[in-house]
This record gives C-alpha cells, structure tokens and sequence, in this order.
C-alpha cells in the first residue's frame, strides 16, 4: 500500500516508528497531486512543492532532535480556498477575489500550523460556497474521482475530491447547508459539520454567518476525531465561538455508545430517495441493530420546509455579508472611469458569477421593504419550529440517521441549467444547519454503477463526541471507508 | 410570474449589481420558480412562533476594552485596487466639476 493510500492516523505512525520521514510523505503526495490534477482539478491553487518540503525538512529536523512535535505533524492539509491564508492568495472561487492576498491567517489554518501539519494547497469550491457541484467556480469544475464525468458534490467539491482521490489525507471544508456532508457523500469519504460555535469562523470569508461552520474531511472516523481536535476551540475574535472544552475524541473514538437509539425520520424517505440509496442507507440500519442498537420512529415534522426558510436565510445573510465586496478595499474594481456608484455595481457585475448574482438578488428582495415579514421574518419562524423539531427527536434517541443525499452523484451539466433543481440536492442536509447542530456523512455503500453512499448522522448540540463514537461502531464493523478510487 | 422584470431592476439597483437585459430576463424567470418554491412556507401557520435568528442562545457578548496592535498600513493596503500615499484610492463621491453645495 502506498503512502497516498494512507490515513492521516497511520501516517503519524508510520513517521514515529521512523518508516517514513514527512519529507517523503509530501513527495509523495506532491507527485499525486501533480499526476492527477489534470483529471480531477480539486485545487485552486496547488499546493507549493518548495515552501510544502521546507516544512516536511523542519518537521523531520524537529522529530530527530527529539523536540515535541503536534498532533498532526507532518501531514498535509488540504485548505478551501474560502479560509484566508496569510500570504497564500485566496480567492473563494471568484473573479471578483481573483487578485486578493490576505495578510492573516484564519483560526482554523493557524491551529493547523500549531499542531505542524502541512498546509496543502488551497481547493477549488461554488463561488463564495454557493452551489453543490463546484460548477459555480468561476475557474473549473472539480471531478469526482469515482467517475470523472460526475460531479464531487459541493460546495467544498475540491476538498473532498483531495481526500477521496489520494492528492491529500485530509482537508477542511465549510458547511452552510451541507457544503461538507453532501461532497464527503459523493466521494465516499467522511465529513463532519460541527455544532454552530464548535470551531472559529474567525479568517473564514462569511456567506451565511448564522449558518456557516469549518470541519473536516478524511478517509475515516479516527481521522476526523483527529482533525477535529485540531481545529475545535474557542477563539475570542469570533464573538459566536462557544467556550466550552473540546473533548480528546480520539482517545474515545473507539468506544461503543451502549443502547444506542438510533433516530430514523420518516421524512428523510420520501419522495425524491434513489431506491439504491435508500436500500444501502437501511442496510447500514440493520447493521446498527446487529450491534445492539434499537430503531426509533421518530418525526421531523418542519423538515419538508426546511428547504424553503434555508433559501431565505441564507440568501439574505449573503446578501449583506457580500455587501463588503465594492471595488473599494481589495478585489476587482473596474476599469471604467466612473462615479462611485457606477464603480460599485460594474465592479460587482463583473466580479461576482451568475448563482452569486442570483441570491444576492434573492436576499435583498427578501429583506426589502415590504416583503421582510413575509420572507424572511417567515422564515425565522420555521427555522425555530426546525429546531424544535430535532429537540423534540433527541428526548426519544442519541442520534438521528438518514441518507445524507436524495441520489449519488450526478453528470456534470446535468442540473446547470437548473438552479432551484440543484438546491433540491441540499433537502437532508439544510436542517442541521438551521438548527446549528453538528452532522456527519460516512460511507456505507455504492451504487450499481460505483458511485458512493453516505449515511448521515445528526446530533444534540456539542454531541461530537458522541456521534464520532457512533460513525465508528459501523465504520469497525464494515470496510467502505478503505476502498480507494482508480483516478 | 411572481417577479416582474421590473422588481428584478429594482432589486439588482439595490444590491449595486450592473447586468445586462438578458440577465435580467434569465433571472426573473429562475428567480420566479424559486419564489414559487418558497411560498410553501405559507401553507405553515406560524402564528405566536418566536423567529429564530441563531441557533444558540448566546446573547451580548463582552470582551475588556483592551488597546491591541492594528493591521500595518502596508498590510491593509496591500490589496487595494489603488492607492494615494497611506491611503484607498477611490472615485469621488460628488461630481467634482461642480460646487459641493454643504
């Protein structure tokens, strides 16, 4: 087995027992990188093969002297290129970043150099993480490495391809409404949004700022318990960061919930489920069962109109978050000599992609004068009845389980022309958003044609912990998550 | 429809975003099917519901008013379109051929 083919977990020990120096890990996937780009475009800008070895060469240094060295030394991390970079340009997929350079790192990227992993490359993504394929980049669309006539799923596509494709053991993604868990899905690996508040948006360029949370990608469930670790914490520069200490998942990845209940909504079977999805998605049920664990009907009554508040709220967030991007600062200006205002609206005509456009458009139309309570006051009402919802499940069950998506992935092309059909993509994953709980998609199958399965599962608040212990227990007893793509 | 293309106008001149008549024409069509999706929320009573604007019940939060080190000039300006001295370049707010008249 190569190195590329490796997790993060067994990388870290191969390199303590002294079988792999992290200068020969980044070879590694540097060549991987490099070979398949061509095939997958996951990245945006690909990672940078000399400033990448200087590090690994420090790392090793650091290792032979015998100094202390971080929970993920010497492993790459693929970065979205939605989280600043100090010095790295970043550009969240837009034209309208294209030339934008941050002078500070987000929390998430500086934790990750505390801890000496490597920065790896910043991936591509749906503009400002607006979109469920990548398709919105305004650069390229990234490739599933399953079939690369697919989609990866989106918005963190690039991040997930990364992972699933062998250019990195692991990567970090955003999730606002379901941006990690929809692509993990796609690509067959694990991704996990954290509880609202759980990590930093600190250096985190905002598209929703109530729904939006960093988390990680990885081949499995002890690597996203390690790379959670990592990343979780309270940080004083996010006002809606939550200090509350951040459990040792991985030293309890491995321990079984007892009596588990497992939640399964009717709602999330519906109308609109891929009988293959569905099938693998009962199947890994019956596998609970098999451990111990009991099926509770329970119901999500708001669910079905969770969808609709989602593309209120969001929008209408992205639309005063985005109001930032004028031409003015940093980002494109245009050309034309003009006066202020012409400035602003052909500088953000130009820079900003035809989806950005569109909720931009949405959001202030929901917040004008005359339709707030309508849209969006409506709207904030349902996302209450949404959360009560899962509080009103979580009294009778530990963890909520349904397909993470309505079907594998899909044709590149298949849904551009069709905005409201591609955010019908986002119908299992939006609530979690709205309630602000945490979520995670994990392997559990593959369609006839070789396309992944994800399974989905829903915690309480800062139940982490707890749904790591939850994914693994299935992860122990089946081997999804070690089948590799051919790219 | 549920937008005509003049609230498309209107709400594009609000949100500072120039676009052609096309555009304009493709996005009242699509945003008119997303409206249409959207008022499902209607078929919901929500009557003595409380909004929710975020899902944790954090309130203020305070920090001490403590003086800590600014980005450096060179830094904050490092990404600007345009530059005078230490400060953003930007085109004047008023016509400046004619008198600004406060």
């Amino acid at each position: 087995m190569s190195l590329i083919e490796k997790t993060a977990t067994e990388l870290l020990t191969l390199q303590a027992e002294g079988k792999a120096s992290a200068a020969e890990i980044a070879d590694a996937f540097l060549a991987a990188t490099a070979a398949r780009e061509p095939k997958l475009k996951s990245f945006m800008l690909a990672p940078d093969a000399d400033a990448v070895r200087e590090q690994a060469k420090t790392i090793d240094a650091k290792r032979a002297k015998g100094e202390p060295l971080g929970k993920l030394a010497g492993v790459p991390v693929a970065v979205k290129d939605v989280l600043c970079t100090k010095g790295i340009r970043t550009t969240c997929s837009s034209k309208i970043l294209d030339n934008f350079v941050p002078p500070y790192d987000a929390d998430v990227v500086e934790r990750l150099k505390t801890q000496d992993a490597i920065i790896f490359g910043k991936t591509n993504m749906d503009e400002f993480a607006m979109g469920s394929s990548t398709e919105n980049s305004a650069y390229h669309t990234t490739r599933n490495p399953w079939d690369t006539n697919c989609i990866p799923g989106g918005s963190s596509g690039g991040s997930a391809a990364s992972v699933a494709g062998g250019q990195a053991p692991l990567s970090l993604g955003t999730d606002t409404g379901g941006s990690i868990r929809q692509p993990a899905a796609l690509c067959g690996i694990v991704g996990m949004k954290p509880t609202y508040g759980r990590v930093s948006r600190y250096g985190l360029i905002a598209f929703a700022s109530s729904l939006d949370q960093v988390g990680p990608f990885s081949h499995d469930v002890t690597d996203c318990a390690l790379l959670m670790e990592a990343i979780a914490g309270y940080d004083k520069r996010d006002s809606t960061s939550v200090n509350e200490p951040v459990p040792a998942y991985t030293r309890t990845v491995n321990d079984p919930v007892k009596g588990l209940r497992i939640g399964v909504p009717k709602e999330f079977f519906g109308q609109g489920l891929d009988a293959e999805v569905e099938a693998s998605v009962r199947a890994a049920l019956k596998e609970y069962e098999k451990r111990g664990a009991t099926l509770v009907d329970v119901s999500l009554p708001h669910s079905p109109y969770a969808l609709a508040a989602y593309y209120i709220v969001a929008p209408a967030e992205a639309s005063s978050n985005l109001a930032r991007f004028d031409g003015m600062h940093y980002g494109h200006r245009t050309a034309t000599k003009c006066d202020l205002i012409a400035t602003y609206s052909k500088s953000r005509g130009d820079g900003f992609g035809p989806e950005v456009q569109r909720r931009i458009i949405l959001g202030t139309y929901v917040l004008s004068s005359g339709y707030k309570d309508a849209y969006y006051l409506k709207a904030l009402k349902v996302r209450r009845l949404v959360k009560k919802d899962f509080d009103d499940a979580f009294n009778s069950c530990d963890v909520v389980m349904g397909p993470t998506t309505p079907t594998a992935a899909f044709k590149a092309g298949e849904k551009s022309d069709d905005p409201l059909a591609l955010y019908l993509s986002d119908v299992y994953t939006v609530s979690c958003n709205l309630a602000g709980i945490p979520g995670l998609s994990i392997p559990c199958g593959f369609t006839k044609t070789g396309l992944p399965i994800g399974l989905q599962l829903l915690g309480g608040p800062f139940a982490e912990e707890k749904l790591l212990r939850i994914a693994r227990m299935y992860e122990a007893a089946t081997d999804w998550h070690t089948k590799r793509p051919v790219v | 429809m549920s937008l005509s293309l003049d609230d498309v106008r209107k709400v594009a001149k609000l949100a500072r975003l120039e676009m052609s008549e096309p555009d304009l024409a493709r996005m009242q069509v699509q945003l008119s099917a997303i409206l249409d999706y959207i008022d499902q929320l209607n078929q919901l009573n929500t009557d003595g519901v409380e909004p929710l604007a975020h899902p944790l019940p954090v309130q203020n939060v305070f920090r001490p008013d403590e003086p800590t080190p600014s980005l450096p000039v060179d830094a904050a300006l490092q990404n600007a379109p345009s530059k005078v001295g230490d400060y953003f370049g930007v085109p004047a707010v008023f016509d400046t051929d004619e008198p600004v008249s406060h």
